[in-house]
């Protein structure tokens, strides 16, 4: 077969980013090289991995073929192999094809948005081996192959947020990003390290760890659970982790679309959904995590009403939906969870380029309360705009509301009507914010009209387009059945559908009816507030809400502080006055018996020879003695 | 026999000490060649002395090659002598240095 093409899904992005970089220490160090080539490598890469993925696609329509590819074996320690191995399942082909078309459409973006970049070239070398990692974090046939791939993600996530290095504080922002990542990746490692202990014997592929968690002790199971959500946890930006977030929007806006549409963010999501077979034996661990996301999703809402920094209200609202989707895979409904991983790339993706076309436009200005009458100026950012606002708000039919309503259907039906109550506050608290920012940059009565604005060129708004085109249909693929649909992706993932999850018809209507009125009350909300705001002041928030719940602070207080003291106790007391007096002075011991040893060296031709014949007796008596 | 075998042993034995002090304790060349020939005739001496004890000729071989070899070392040595004190003008061995790397260091 050729099933080798899936290693050729992550190898092409990984070989072009090479070549990327290649070209671009060529480009700085000795001639320069036209913009173009790097856009069209960087370009085609995503494109062409795409179309690989929709082949399998094609051929798996219809039955439950894996597809499998070993590459070569990577390690061979004591009985105990790792084979670079690729896996194409239904979840991954699913994943593949999302992340390579809207990595695609985010890669054309930034053509137009880095056009005047002076390290264009090292931007999409940092892009492409993004799209690699990731891609190889959901076709990866093993954990530890995931966990290439998940920390290949993280490096580039460190890369891309400190971009504009120039400035501390973004590079701050990445150093932040990349800390708490590692939180996070201990407790993968922690929980690959007593899978590989328990289960590892017989191959470690997903598959044989399949067949052998069944023989596993449960409280066993529920340790490697939970260690393996503090790693989703770290990379899906939830509670308590989630603080990175809000900080990677110190990176150019497409690489905030790339780390909350396709890529990374999404990460632990998946973990989640692929790992369903160890879940599905601890359904007290899969609560902790939908509890986890409920409160995450309530949280980054309720602080996204207060922020006035267009990127930072999309960055807590990215947070906010995954903690929808932590809800749905916690409580079994990995497909549910999924197919808002898909429809959240869409219009989170357009969210973050019209945010990023508008930012542009109005010379790099992020407070929402200074841009204001943007709909007139920007007609096609202001309907991309709306569209997607409508689609995370959960407006029928756009894309947001199927998979949210299949979210809150999963919790109601599960019994957890905790969880459920919290989606649907934090339902409207969605409509709320998303309008608020739609109604104040569009709407709002503008200050600054004088002002010129800057063009956003085409390559900006062609991805906008089919983003939209995407956010109003994405939605289609999974109506459910009592709509008259049939739910192609929860019959798509069939593996990873919870069946036990059904509720009566009337129900149905009612929570879709609940839902839909959730979205209208904050929306009327925002309406009400905001739609006409006068911006001649921009408003001053304080108050819990505006400073995060001190979240950074306590963090800052309790933990970062105690690290550095500790830190600063290490190197200023431990090194210099225990580890350098142990270095020094067995230098300084050294030096002293050379000095003492090097007087024997004395030039004194009578005292060498007194001193080899010394020892050459002394060696003949032990010799003899020896010898006896 | 034994005895006699014990008397050689010991004479050699003196021989061999006195040119072991002569080797370390004189400055001159000259007699510090003298004290090193001294040694190699007292193993000789060794050599010849129990080639006889045990009657065998092989010791008597080995004596014979080092008095060979005894031989063409002291012509190496005696010319080395030569060049020595036509470099220093002197037979001390305690000012042939240049090898060493005592100055380096102090």
């Amino acid at each position: 077969m050729n099933n080798f093409l899936l290693a050729w899904i992550v190898l092409i992005p990984l070989l072009s980013s090479m070549t990327l970089g290649l070209m671009y220490l060529f480009s700085i160090k000795v001639i320069k090289i036209p913009n173009i080539v790097f856009t069209v490598l960087g370009l085609s890469s995503p494109f062409l991995s795409f179309m690989i993925g929709f082949s399998f696609f094609l051929q798996m329509i219809g039955n439950h073929e894996i597809f499998l590819y070993k590459a070569y074996r990577w390690l061979s320690v004591d009985g105990y192999d790792i084979d670079m191995g690729f896996m194409a399942d239904k979840l991954s082909i699913f994943m593949v094809l999302f992340i390579t078309f809207v990595g695609g459409l985010i890669h054309i973006y930034a053509s137009g948005y880095m056009k005047t970049d002076k390290g264009y070239g090292k931007f999409f070398f940092y892009f492409n081996l993004f799209l690699a990692s990731m891609l190889l974090l959901v076709l990866a046939d093993s954990p530890i192959i995931m966990f290439i791939g998940w920390e290949g993600v993280g490096v580039c996530s460190y890369f891309l947020i400190s971009y504009y290095y120039e400035d501390t504080k973004n590079v701050q922002a990445g150093n932040k990003a990349f800390i708490a990542n590692r939180v996070g990746d201990l407790g993968f490692i922690i929980a690959m390290i007593t899978m590989i202990y328990y289960v590892g014997s017989n191959g470690f592929d997903y598959i044989n760890l399949e067949a052998g968690m069944q023989n596993v002790p449960i409280n066993v199971l529920t340790f490697i659970g939970s260690a393996l959500f503090v790693g989703a946890i770290g990379k899906s930006a939830q509670i308590p982790l989630f603080v990175w977030l809000p900080d990677a929007m110190a990176g150019p806006t497409p690489v905030s679309a790339l780390i909350h549409a396709a890529t990374m963010v999404t990460a632990g999501v998946y973990m989640v959904a692929r790992f369903h077979f160890l879940y599905d034996l601890i359904p007290n661990v899969g609560l902790i995590i939908a509890y986890v996301g409920a409160f995450s999703a309530l949280f980054a809402a309720i602080i996204a009403t207060k922020q006035t920094d267009i990127k930072k209200i999309l960055a807590y609202s990215t947070m906010s939906q995954l903690g929808y989707m932590f809800i749905a895979v916690g409580l079994g409904g990995y497909s549910v969870g999924i197919f808002h991983v898909f429809t959240h790339a869409f219009f989170k993706a357009l969210l973050f380029m019209g945010a990023g076309a508008v930012i542009v436009a109005l010379h790099h200005e992020q407070n929402i309360f200074k841009m204001g009458g943007m709909r007139s100026k920007t007609p096609i950012v202001y309907f991309a705009m709306l569209i997607a606002t409508l689609a995370i708000t959960g407006i029928p039919p756009f894309a947001g509301f199927f998979s949210k309503d299949e979210i809150l259907l999963t919790a109601f039906s599960s019994g957890e009507y905790l969880i459920w109550g919290i989606g649907v506050l934090t339902a409207i608290l969605t409509a709320y914010y998303m309008f608020r920012l739609l109604f104040v940059v569009f709407h709002g009565k503008n200050y600054q009209e004088s002002r010129k604005l800057h063009t956003i060129s085409k390559s900006m708004i062609m991805p906008l387009i089919v983003l939209a085109f995407g956010s109003i249909v994405a939605g289609f693929i999974g109506i459910p059945e009592i709509l008259g649909g049939n739910n192609l992706v929860g019959s798509w993932l069939n593996d990873w559908k919870n069946s036990s999850l059904h509720v009566e018809h009337s129900r149905e209507f009612i929570l879709m009816g609940i839902n839909i009125l959730a979205a209208v009350i904050g929306t009327y909300v925002a309406y009400k507030k905001f739609f006409n705001y006068d911006m001649a002041i921009v408003p001053k928030y304080n108050g819990i809400i505006w400073k995060k719940f001190y979240i950074d602070e306590i963090y800052d207080r309790f933990i970062v502080k105690k690290v550095k003291e500790v830190s600063i106790f290490i190197s200023y007391k431990v090194d210099v006055n225990f580890i350098d007096m142990i270095v020094m002075g067995l230098s300084r011991g050294f030096i002293k018996s050379g000095h003492f040893i090097s007087k024997v060296q004395n030039a004194n031709t009578r005292f060498y020879a007194f001193f080899m014949l010394v020892g050459i007796s002394v060696i003949s008596t032990y010799l003899i003695m020896v010898m006896r | 026999m034994a005895d006699s075998l014990l008397s050689y042993i010991a004479l050699a034995m003196i021989l061999f000490s006195i040119g072991f002090l002569g080797v370390i304790s004189r400055k001159n060349i000259f007699i510090v060649y003298m004290s090193i020939e001294l040694m190699l005739n007292a193993i000789n001496l060794i050599f010849i002395s129990l080639g006889r004890y045990y009657e065998t000729m092989v010791p008597q071989v080995m004596a014979m090659i080092i008095i060979a070899i005894a031989a063409a070392e002291a012509a190496v040595f005696l010319s080395l002598i030569v060049v020595l004190y036509r470099r220093k003008k002197s037979l001390d061995s305690d000012i042939f240095t240049v090898l060493s790397q005592k100055d380096a260091h102090e």
